[in-house]
């Protein structure tokens, strides 16, 4: 049986534009002739190899695809990949050092926050974003900072506890 | 979450009772978890497919040729390139694979193609031309029940009488009323994907995101005119299901095109095709009487049920059973006198959602529940355990309860949690009703409280062979340490199955290493997951299966005379830290010598206790077990804008034993979340058949800040005839929130609301008439 190959396909012959190159997670990765059409989520799941951010809705309603750009949080669905080679992009996959997952991650699952997951690579950013800015939010400023994320599955339960656990922590530790 | 009782048995780390790690919750964390939709295959074609924009209409002609004539479009298929099977589905196989004379709902599938890139695929169903003769479409269930068939099997899908006790027995207080329950969507994350790659033995290999493997591996071998085994399926990973994915989608689609090209094929619907790709929950229109003594006692429920199926038959008959089955609700009801019906329309197509039947019938009999306190001025929730069910009592059905039911306990653990604090003028604004709209005064608020039960049937009814299959294998790793690899097809959705089989197996076998394989179906089916079914069946099974490598170790064990036989013809062993050892003896050899000469690998069948069909008058042991849950919802409302805010939902439920406390609470808040939203937001808006709002931005799901606090507490009353006395925990949350959270509306605004969602047109239109 053959296995499905994570490798991207080669790029299509379709559209012939020039290539260009994206910087990620700080290593810069060329994008041949791919359509000038293509959104950054589409470039990186499908021509990347970097499927982290996912495709729930592709029209910035979810908050499933998001990413920072020049460490700014923006749904990667409705930003052009080939609008974005000047910027600095850092996706959920370059969040943990290795084996190291980072306090959020770690956080999501002890309180038992993930199941079917598919949201979740975008939860995990934006929690990192809002704890980057503030760092001690209340119950209400971090409802309202996941707002944008739809999750299915949790009822945002246990991903509230995550996020109060890893406030917790952050604060004990100074 | 609080518990009223514990079994959690410590012996083995991570075993049953505990809060065991998810083993894909890492990979889930990371980005590295590989969804059906992150699947990839060297020179790989995308598939799309083309639907009809009509919900009724003759196809006069399909002109495929200026599509098949573009660069990078691969193939263009449509009925006429099916080799098998026209037709497919669960029940009736009354769904063509693409419709060829005439289309029946909007987003009927009429073609596929395959191309190089995804925007080339939209391009070409674009091109392809289709003229309809546009129908009258029908949509209203009632006119269907007498309309001309818009299919040859009929406009009726089932009609399900009950008749129970004395149909012309009265009661001394009567309330009646009508209903409507909304179509809800599903609405999971990770939209409907699959990839498909041609073998070399002329079958395909299909990996999809699915609830049940053999059952989409049969349709699409039908389809295809392939003998099974050449139709292998692989589970890829799935964002989420809630019954969406029980029925086919792009399973035949995506196969079909990958053979006709001999290149793998990917489809993937955008969230609109979405919306139109998969069944929703059945709109209903429900009648009830009521009747009670001055008491309080019930003495009979008399109901209409009519579920608008939609265009194609999917799950609507186990649907509608559910529906008359559990009319009565989780109380002792004497007589009753029901009819159902699950109608065929233009509409959407529609079949398995979390609740399955039971969420529409109990938002109908809770609403009576409360009218009848009413009328006889009687607390709702003492008239709820004055009527409650216990173990003894008789269903409407006629079935006996045997195993448990505490539905009283769950009604008094749902009332023992706190309220929410009252609402103040400190309060900040984003806390009231309309929340980041920051549009209600805090002075315009009303609070109401609300209440709800629910009863729900666990796994397949009416006699239907209903089983799960599961391998196990055990051995010494490269370390020389034992390692047991489970292998079921049960399909993990979020819900959890891959913890507790490890769970399962290290209870077990009492070893730390547990693998899983791949849900595929190289091996046999281990049905659906729905129903609240897996924990029972498939954890069944990979008990069943470790119990056979215990057996098998304790006959090498004594083949071996390591162990001395007694005279005792049935000697007792066990497995205890790591040794094989003689129950009441001395002997004991180490399971690591034991399986020096080799693994050890069975394969079990597991089946719940069979069920008998229902008989002419909707009688009969149809149902293996049930489960129940309570809900008091908390509801802020602003009566002037007929905005929402749900406070607080604080629960009881019965889960006969939590496997996975941790993995419980989840169930518990997800299920309560999609109930609130079926209360106060969800609805696909259908106008003469067709969607309105196939979109994130139109079709509602609660957010962070629309959901509650929840409080539960689990009860904890091991099931008889249950795996390790579990009882399912996944849909009795969705099913009773909603008529909580509803009463609770009509508490605070003294508005009758007989439909759900309840739109904010509902409260301010109806405010605005009485005020």
């Amino acid at each position: 049986m053959s296995d499905p190959d994570p490798t991207p396909t080669e790029p299509t012959p379709v559209p012939d534009p020039e290539a260009y190159e994206l910087t990620i997670n700080g290593r810069t990765r060329s994008v041949p002739s791919a359509w000038l059409g293509e959104s950054l989520l589409y470039v990186l799941r499908e021509r990347l190899g970097l499927p982290g951010a996912k495709n729930a809705c592709e029209q910035g309603e979810c908050g499933s695809c998001s990413l920072f750009l020049d460490g700014v949080l923006v749904n990667s669905c409705c930003v052009l990949a080939a609008d974005a080679t000047d910027a600095r992009i850092d996706t959920v996959e370059g969040l943990a050092d290795g084996d190291q997952l980072t306090d959020v991650q770690q956080a999501f699952l002890d309180a038992g926050a993930v199941q079917c997951g598919f949201c979740i690579p975008g939860l995990i950013t934006t929690v990192h974003d809002l704890l980057d800015r503030t760092p001690t939010p209340d119950q209400l400023e971090v409802r309202e900072a996941i707002s944008g994320n739809l999750c299915r599955c949790t009822g945002y339960g246990r991903i509230l506890q995550a996020v109060e656990d890893v406030r917790a922590r952050r604060e004990a530790a100074g | 979450m609080s518990r009223t009782s514990t079994t959690t048995r410590d012996r083995v780390r991570d075993g049953l009772g505990q809060d065991a790690d998810r083993p894909d919750g890492t990979p889930k964390v990371t980005g590295a978890f590989a969804f059906s939709s992150d699947l990839h295959a060297r020179g790989m074609l995308w598939g799309r497919t083309l639907r009809s924009p009509h919900p009724a209409a003759r196809i006069v002609s399909i002109d495929t040729s200026a599509a098949e004539a573009m660069a990078g479009v691969t193939t263009v298929v449509t009925a006429a390139d099916v080799p098998g099977k026209a037709t497919y589905g669960l029940e009736h196989a009354d769904q063509p694979v693409f419709a060829s004379e005439v289309v029946r709902y909007q987003g009927e599938p009429i073609a596929a193609v395959a191309a190089e890139h995804p925007e080339l695929a939209v391009r070409a169903i674009e091109a392809i031309e289709v003229t309809y003769e546009v129908l009258e479409p029908v949509t209203d269930p009632e006119r269907a029940m007498e309309a001309e068939p818009i299919h040859p099997d009929g406009n009726v899908f089932r009609h399900l009488p009950l008749r129970h006790g004395d149909i012309e027995a009265t009661g001394e207080v009567v309330v009646e009323g009508t209903y409507e329950v909304g179509m809800q969507d599903q609405a999971f994350m990770g939209p409907e994907s699959g990839l498909a790659i041609p073998a070399d033995d002329g079958g395909v290999e299909l990996y999809m995101s699915t609830q049940w493997l053999h059952v989409d591996r049969d349709q699409v071998a039908a389809c295809l005119a392939l003998p099974p085994d050449q139709v292998r399926m692989t589970l890829a990973g799935v964002g989420g299901a809630f019954g969406a994915r029980e029925d086919v989608s792009l399973q035949v689609h995506v196969c079909l095109l990958a053979l006709r090209t001999g290149r793998p094929v990917k489809m993937l619907y955008s969230r609109e095709e979405s919306f139109f790709g998969h069944v929703h929950r059945h709109p209903a229109r429900m009648w009830f009487r009521h009747h009670a003594d001055r008491d309080g006692h019930l003495v009979k429920v008399e109901a209409r049920l009519v579920l608008d199926g939609g265009a194609y038959a999917s799950t609507s008959s186990a649907v509608i059973a559910n529906a008359v089955c559990f009319a009565g609700g989780p109380y002792r009801v004497a007589n009753a006198h029901i009819h159902g019906y699950a109608v065929r329309t233009n509409n959407p197509p529609c079949g398995a959602m979390r609740g399955f039947g039971v969420v529409q019938s109990c938002y109908g009999h809770e609403s009576q529940m409360d009218k009848l306190a009413d009328a006889l001025g009687m607390d709702p929730v003492e008239l709820r355990l004055k009527n409650a069910l216990k173990p003894g009592d008789e269903l409407i059905t006629g079935q006996i309860i045997t195993g448990t039911a505490p539905v009283r306990e769950v009604i008094e653990a749902a009332v023992a949690h706190p309220l929410p604090p009252e609402p103040s003028d400190d309060d900040p604004a984003i806390a009231l009703p309309g929340g980041a709209g920051l549009t209600a005064e805090r002075s315009d608020v009303h609070r109401g409280v609300g209440f709800g039960v629910g009863i729900k049937n666990l796994m397949f009814s009416e006699g239907f062979d209903d089983y799960s299959t599961a391998g196990v294998l055990l051995e010494l790793d490269g370390h020389g340490q034992p390692i047991a690899t489970v292998h079921c097809a049960s399909a993990e959705v979020g819900q959890g199955f891959v913890t507790l089989a490890q769970q399962i197996t290290r209870e077990r076998l009492e070893v730390e290493q547990v693998m899983l394989r791949p849900a595929d179906t190289a091996i046999g089916s281990a049905g659906s997951t729905s129903a609240s079914r897996q924990t029972w069946m498939s954890g069944g099974a990979v008990e069943l299966a470790c119990d056979a490598v215990r057996e098998a170790l304790f006959e090498r064990a004594v083949a071996h005379g390591h162990l001395a036989l007694d005279d005792a013809e049935h000697p007792l062993f066990d497995l205890r830290d790591g040794q094989v050892v003689e129950v009441g003896g001395s002997g004991s050899i180490p399971l690591v010598d034991l399986l020096e000469e080799g693994p050890i690998e069975r394969t079990e069948v597991h089946r719940h206790a069979p069920t008998d069909p229902l008989d002419q008058d909707g009688q009969g042991n149809a149902h293996v077990s049930f489960a129940f849950a309570a809900h008091r919802a908390v509801v802020d409302v602003d009566p002037d804008l007929g905005v929402v805010r749900v406070v607080q939902v604080a629960t009881g439920q019965d889960v006969g034993r939590a496997l996975n406390p941790r993995a419980v609470v989840g169930q518990i808040e997800g299920g309560i979340a999609q109930g609130v939203g079926l209360a106060v937001m969800e609805e696909i808006v259908l106008d003469d058949g067709r969607v309105r709002n196939p979109s994130f931005t139109d079709y509602l799901i609660p957010t962070a800040l629309d959901m509650p606090e929840v409080l539960a507490t689990v009860i904890e009353q091991p099931e008889p005839g249950a795996p390790f006395g579990a009882k399912g925990v996944g849909e009795p949350p969705t099913i009773s929130s909603t008529p909580a959270v509803t009463a609770a509306v009509r508490a605070a605004t003294g508005l009758e609301l007989p439909r759900v969602p309840i739109h904010p047109e509902d409260i301010a239109l109806a405010s605005a008439h009485d005020g």
